[in-house]
């Protein structure tokens, strides 16, 4: 390939801005964005949610909602100005000169045609289906890294694993060759090393294809890792664009930097001082608050006509929590992780096994124990929209535990709400809202205030920062820890993340299919993974290796 | 060309390649936007200004700008007070001595009596009136019955599943098979009905026919709710199982049961007004826009204005409840809420 | 697929036996003289009384009397009514004007059903939205007999387009009317939900992800909004098909129809309750098919269905 002296950009966007009109008034978006995108080159856009963009994105291939419209600039694809072309024009340009990966492989594909039609239909409305469309079908599958593609091509999207759907999607977006793929989080939704099978598969795709890749991701890391040129949004504008590399090591804009600090996969190791606590504790001497041994659950699943099938969730799983540290459970979806966080806040029966609390024996316990044991053990969930009860108020929300337990009187009960509120950095005014008028990190911070409420020793958080925005769970991570420190807290940090477990446990087990594949001390699961699963996850971690 | 190019995803990871970054072979600047246009803020500060709104506030507030609430609680409003007080409207009572007169039989509306006269002589505006009461009491009634009864084994159901979930199901299939009218004309037929024909057999008939579709409504919205992870927060903090079911999980299942609620409130009192028209509904003597319909479609081509009176109140009332659930729907929906 | 359908199956076989179990027990178990609810309380003659209670089999243990009814509601044996005539003769006649009724009020409320409901849906807010909302509003909220009425004397009488009853031979043609005003409500409840699932899909992802692909909007709209809005639909004019038949005693009442709702409404204005009791349990007969069709329809519309 040789270059010419000046090379003419496949996509330009210039000054633009986008506008939603809303019952509110009109939402500006995004607001003089500038960057391009070069034949062949793939560049990142990253933010968090609300950065615009997504919207950027959809605007260059004429997918903004309904209420939204470009309202000035240009989007220059080729040469063409297409920010305001037609329908006509953009069914045209859609699916052979750009092509799409969505985020969400589950909501993606249409339920009810098989993965062969939906792949068939995208060839032939771009008049690339051939002669024979079907044997074309089974290629596109099987180059998208599906096995046994003809086979696949006659099942349904429910058949289908969620990286197997994400492959579907990439095999569609890419079907008809395009010169752009917008891709808008297109692993968001997967395991590490599901992610980073499908990355590492549509980078094969793209470079031999020779098609630009416009990426949109909330991780700097990913970006960087992925990318020639990565550009970051803030609140509807562009703050700074370049090579990633530059970019990831050499930020300039205050934002850039914050963002770099706080992304889990990017930065260092659990800060110095946390070290003091850890120190305090020698090894052996402190009792374990938790101990886990051999706890085993398994399931019974109907198969209809009587007929069940055992499945076991958690296998022989065995290990301790010291006073005072973190222990975080880490595994990829179906590990059984959460299944062990359930069984020790007691709200699943185990099959077998022993859970035991401060020498006590949990799991059989009488009704007055364990209502006893529940004061001391407290859930942080991890879906902050569905934690906290929308009919609740922030207030009654935190008193409850107080409430059931009978603690203190109405005015004691204000009081330590107020103080509540004071300890997770939310103003006592918060205390009249709903859930609803507040963001997802807020509704944590009152999921932890609630947790704190009876003043527990072990905090369980079953991936409770996994749903955030990079800053916000940084944030949150902070608190977790400053808390920690004050009040000499127990955490059972259970996650997906192992970037996450870096910067805040001490203790770590590493889980695959119900079984403990390996586990330690942070340093050294990092430092020096014994299994080969925990090196296939810290592996898949993007961006670790570029800093 | 890569090396993973026969790459099989079934088998697994391999050993990650060490990813070091792409270079691009165009040169790129690094551009900086300027501090001043997009000042850092704090993040996820909180907003502290503007009232705090519950969920039912917010719904309120929405619920108080639609049209077609206002028009619809007007109505019913209306509806309450004629029924409760019919004497305010006329001062004609249809029970009274001389309320009927033959003389007058099928004579058509003048000044007192706007609406004219039936078969009977009897004025049709008061029978109207008074005929608002019987119609409300059946809908009422019958949709607290069925909200209560419906309500409290559909929560059961949903909440604790297992062999109370399978038994009610399969009852509530059972009812599913015999539509409302055909199981209600069985039943008034029965002679412990058909002897004590009144307005409570109706309304007891109604609702056995109609809990299962309401306790159908009910389970589904308390199974959505079950899972919930507050749910499963306040059974940690040391809640029992039945007061987390009525402290969290009730309270958020209750918007789908209040629209159904309203809704049917409507259905009832025309599924009335169907049992009195084929004769096995209220008893004759009683007033009622049923009977009343009933007894003007025998002279239907000769006074079609008699039918045109009862049977316009009672669509105009069921309109009224019909539009309301219908508001609230639109008001509860959390679909609609989410983006705020 | 098989065994999706035999469980279906196995299923409604409680559903049926529960449905006929209550209707026989609510007419022959409750207190009062079942002799006497049969003969609708009116004076009747020994051999009468003798003939009932051996055609009910009054004299055997319930549960005896259950299965004889059960055997004979299946062997289509259903008795005698007052007037000496066979109950199932008389419903041979009667049910296929009702079936032809059913199916022509069917076909109106699927197709203008489904045909305003999408419109509707896909210009939601427009003033046709908006004038569909509010008349079907009205539709649900006017009974059914109010409708029959005023539309047999506007069409039937005043205007004299159709005749205002249906001879016995009850044509297609004659049958269009009370096929309108008996699916009337059920259109109303069929355009909203159309619309509804119109506007749930529309915002769909995978909508957006087919309109990505370079489909051209007439593709993405019948391939993929409609085909996923009609799977609502279709169940509920299945299931509705059931509801016809019992809703038909009312506009049959009015239109003079000879069909099965006439039938029982005749049967109930006598006071015949032996005939009641035997057209009801063979209507439940067709509601439990009625909802078998329709899962198996479901599952050929759903394929996550199919396979669950």
């Amino acid at each position: 390939m040789t270059e010419t002296a000046t090379p003419k950009p496949l996509l330009e966007i210039k000054d633009l801005a986008i506008t939603f009109s809303t019952p509110d008034g009109p939402v500006h978006a995004v607001r003089d964005a500038n960057f391009t995108v070069m034949p062949g080159e793939t560049v990142a856009i990253v933010g968090e949610s609300g950065s615009g963009k997504s919207t950027s994105a959809l605007a260059a291939i004429g997918l903004l909602a309904g209420n939204g419209s470009v309202s000035g600039g240009q989007i220059l694809f080729d040469g063409e100005d297409i920010s305001h072309a037609s329908e006509k024009r953009f069914v045209e340009l859609r699916g052979n000169h750009i092509g799409m990966v969505p985020q969400d492989p589950m909501s993606n594909l249409n339920p009810v045609w098989k993965i062969g039609f939906q792949v068939k239909e995208t060839l032939k409305a771009n008049g690339l289906a051939g002669d024979n469309p079907k044997q074309r079908v089974s290629q596109i599958l099987a180059d998208a890294g599906l096995p046994n593609p003809e086979a696949r091509a006659n099942q349904y999207p429910h058949e289908f694993s969620g990286g197997m759907r994400q492959r579907a999607l990439i095999a569609i977006g890419l079907a008809c060759r395009p010169r752009l793929l917008i891709a808008d989080e297109p692993t968001s939704a997967l395991d590490v090393t599901v992610q980073q099978q499908i990355l590492d598969h549509l980078d094969t795709m793209t470079s031999e294809l020779g098609t630009a890749v416009l990426l949109i991701t909330h991780d700097l890391g990913l970006a960087a890792e992925r990318a020639e040129k990565v550009v970051v949004m803030y609140k509807g504008r562009v703050v700074e664009y370049g090579p990633a590399l530059d970019i990831l090591r050499n930020p300039q804009h205050p934002y850039t930097k914050r963002l770099i600090s706080s992304a889990p996969s990017l930065s260092a190791q659990r800060g110095d001082k946390h070290e003091a606590i850890v120190d305090e504790i020698v090894p052996g001497k402190a009792e374990p608050l938790l101990k886990i041994s051999n706890l085993t659950k398994v399931f019974d699943i109907r198969k209809g006509f009587g007929r069940k099938e055992k499945f076991t969730a958690v296998d022989n799983a065995s290990f301790e929590i010291p006073k005072g540290t973190t222990t975080a459970v880490v595994g990829e979806s179906g590990s059984g992780k959460s299944t062990i966080a359930q069984m020790v806040l007691n709200l699943l029966d185990k099959t077998s096994g022993e859970i035991t609390f401060d020498g006590e024996q949990i799991g059989n316990l009488n009704e007055k124990k364990l209502f006893k044991y529940r004061r001391r053990v407290q859930p942080i969930f991890q879906d902050p929209y569905g934690s906290l009860d929308p009919m609740y108020s922030i207030y009654r929300t935190i008193e409850e535990p107080l409430r059931i337990h009978g603690i203190g009187n109405s005015a004691s009960r204000q009081k330590k709400v107020a103080e509540l509120l004071d300890q997770v950095s939310m103003p006592a005014s918060t205390m009249h809202r709903f859930p609803n008028e507040l963001s997802g990190g807020q509704r944590q911070r009152i999921a932890i205030a609630r947790a704190l409420a009876l003043q527990p020793e072990m905090i369980v958080c079953d991936e409770a920062v996994s749903a955030l925005d990079v800053l916000v769970q940084a944030q949150v991570l902070e608190l977790l820890d400053e808390l920690q420190r004050e009040m000499g807290l127990t955490y059972l940090f259970i996650t997906h993340d192992l970037a996450v477990v870096r910067q805040i446990a001490d203790n770590v087990c590493v889980m695959e299919r119900g079984k403990i594949v390996e586990q330690g001390t942070a340093d050294q699961i990092f430092a020096a993974p014994k299994s080969q699963y925990t090196r296939n996850l810290l592996g898949a971690i993007p961006g670790a290796s570029l800093i | 060309m890569p090396e993973n190019q026969n790459f099989n995803p079934e088998d697994g990871l391999q050993m990650s390649k060490v990813r070091a970054g792409k270079v691009s072979k165009y040169k790129i600047d690094h551009y900086v936007a300027p501090l001043e246009e997009t000042p850092l803020q704090a993040v996820d500060s909180v907003k502290e200004t503007g009232k705090p709104l519950s969920m039912w506030a917010e719904a309120w507030r929405s619920l108080r700008k639609q049209p077609l609430f206002i028009i619809s609680a007007i109505m019913i409003l209306a509806v309450i007070v004629v029924a409760a007080f019919p004497q305010l409207f006329t001062s004609i009572d249809p029970n009274g001595q001389n309320a009927c007169q033959l003389e007058y039989s099928n004579e058509p509306g003048r000044p007192g009596h706007i609406m004219g006269f039936n078969l009977q002589g009897c004025d049709v505006y008061a029978r109207v009136i008074y005929g608002t009461r019987a119609s409300l009491l059946v809908g009422v009634f019958t949709t607290l019955i069925v909200v209560i009864l419906g309500g409290a084994l559909g929560a059961l159901a949903g909440f604790y599943g297992g062999w109370i979930d399978a038994i009610l199901a399969r009852l509530g299939d059972i009812f599913f098979a015999l539509p409302l009218i055909l199981g209600a004309i069985i039943v008034m037929q029965l002679p412990a009905f058909r002897e004590n024909r009144s307005v409570w057999t109706v309304i007891v008939t109604l609702a056995i026919f109609g809990w299962p579709q309401l306790a159908r409504i009910t389970r589904g919205a308390v199974i959505e709710a079950r899972d919930a992870d507050y749910v499963k927060a306040s059974r940690a903090l040391g809640l029992s199982k039945f007061k987390s079911l009525v402290k969290h999980v009730l309270p958020n299942s209750l918007a789908p049961i209040i629209v159904v609620a309203t809704v049917n409130l409507g259905v009832y009192i025309v599924a009335e007004a169907t049992l009195s028209f084929l004769g096995v509904g209220l008893p004759g003597e009683v007033m009622s826009w049923g009977n009343d319909i009933s007894l003007a479609q025998q002279q239907l081509r000769s006074n079609p204005m008699m039918l045109m009176w009862p049977a316009l109140f009672l669509s105009v009332t069921v309109l009224s409840f019909i539009m309301l659930g219908d508001a609230v729907r639109d008001a509860l929906d959390p679909k609609a809420r989410k983006g705020a | 697929m098989l065994s999706f359908m035999l469980k279906r199956i196995a299923q409604l076989i409680p559903v049926f036996i529960g449905a006929t179990l209550l209707v026989y027990f609510l007419v022959f178990a409750t207190p009062g003289n079942p002799i006497e609810a049969l003969s609708g309380g009116k004076p009747m003659s020994d051999a009468t009384r003798a003939a009932l209670e051996a055609q009910y089999n009054l004299d055997k243990p319930f549960w005896v009397q259950y299965g004889l009814y059960l055997k004979n509601l299946l062997t289509f044996d259903l008795g005698t009514s007052f007037s000496g005539q066979e109950v199932s003769a008389m419903l041979g006649r009667a049910f296929p004007v009702t079936a032809r009724l059913a199916i022509l009020a069917l076909l109106i409320e699927g197709i203008f059903g489904i045909i305003f409901g999408v419109i509707a849906g896909m210009r939601k807010g427009k003033w046709f939205d908006s004038t569909i909302l509010i008349a079907s509003l009205i539709v649900i909220a006017v009974p059914t007999f109010v409708l029959g009425f005023v539309l047999q004397f506007v069409v039937g009488v005043k205007l004299d387009l159709v005749k205002p009853t249906v001879s016995g031979s009850a044509t297609w043609g004659e049958l269009f009317l009370p096929a309108l005003v008996l699916g009337l409500v059920s259109l109303a409840y069929v355009v909203r939900l159309t619309r509804t699932s119109v506007i749930e899909n529309k915002s769909a992802d995978f909508v957006r992800t087919a309109t990505a692909k370079g489909l051209s909007r007439r593709r993405v709209i019948t391939v993929h909004i409609l085909r996923n809005s009609l799977i609502p639909v279709v169940t509920f004019l299945g299931a509705d098909l059931g509801g016809l038949m019992g809703g038909a005693i009312v506009t049959e009442g009015i239109f003079n129809v000879p069909g099965v709702g006439h039938l029982l409404y005749q049967a109930i204005q006598k006071g015949e309750t032996p005939t009641v009791v035997a057209v009801v349990g063979v209507l439940v007969i067709v509601f439990v098919v009625a909802n078998l069709v329709v899962d198996m329809l479901y599952a050929l519309l759903d394929p996550r269905i199919r396979y669950a």
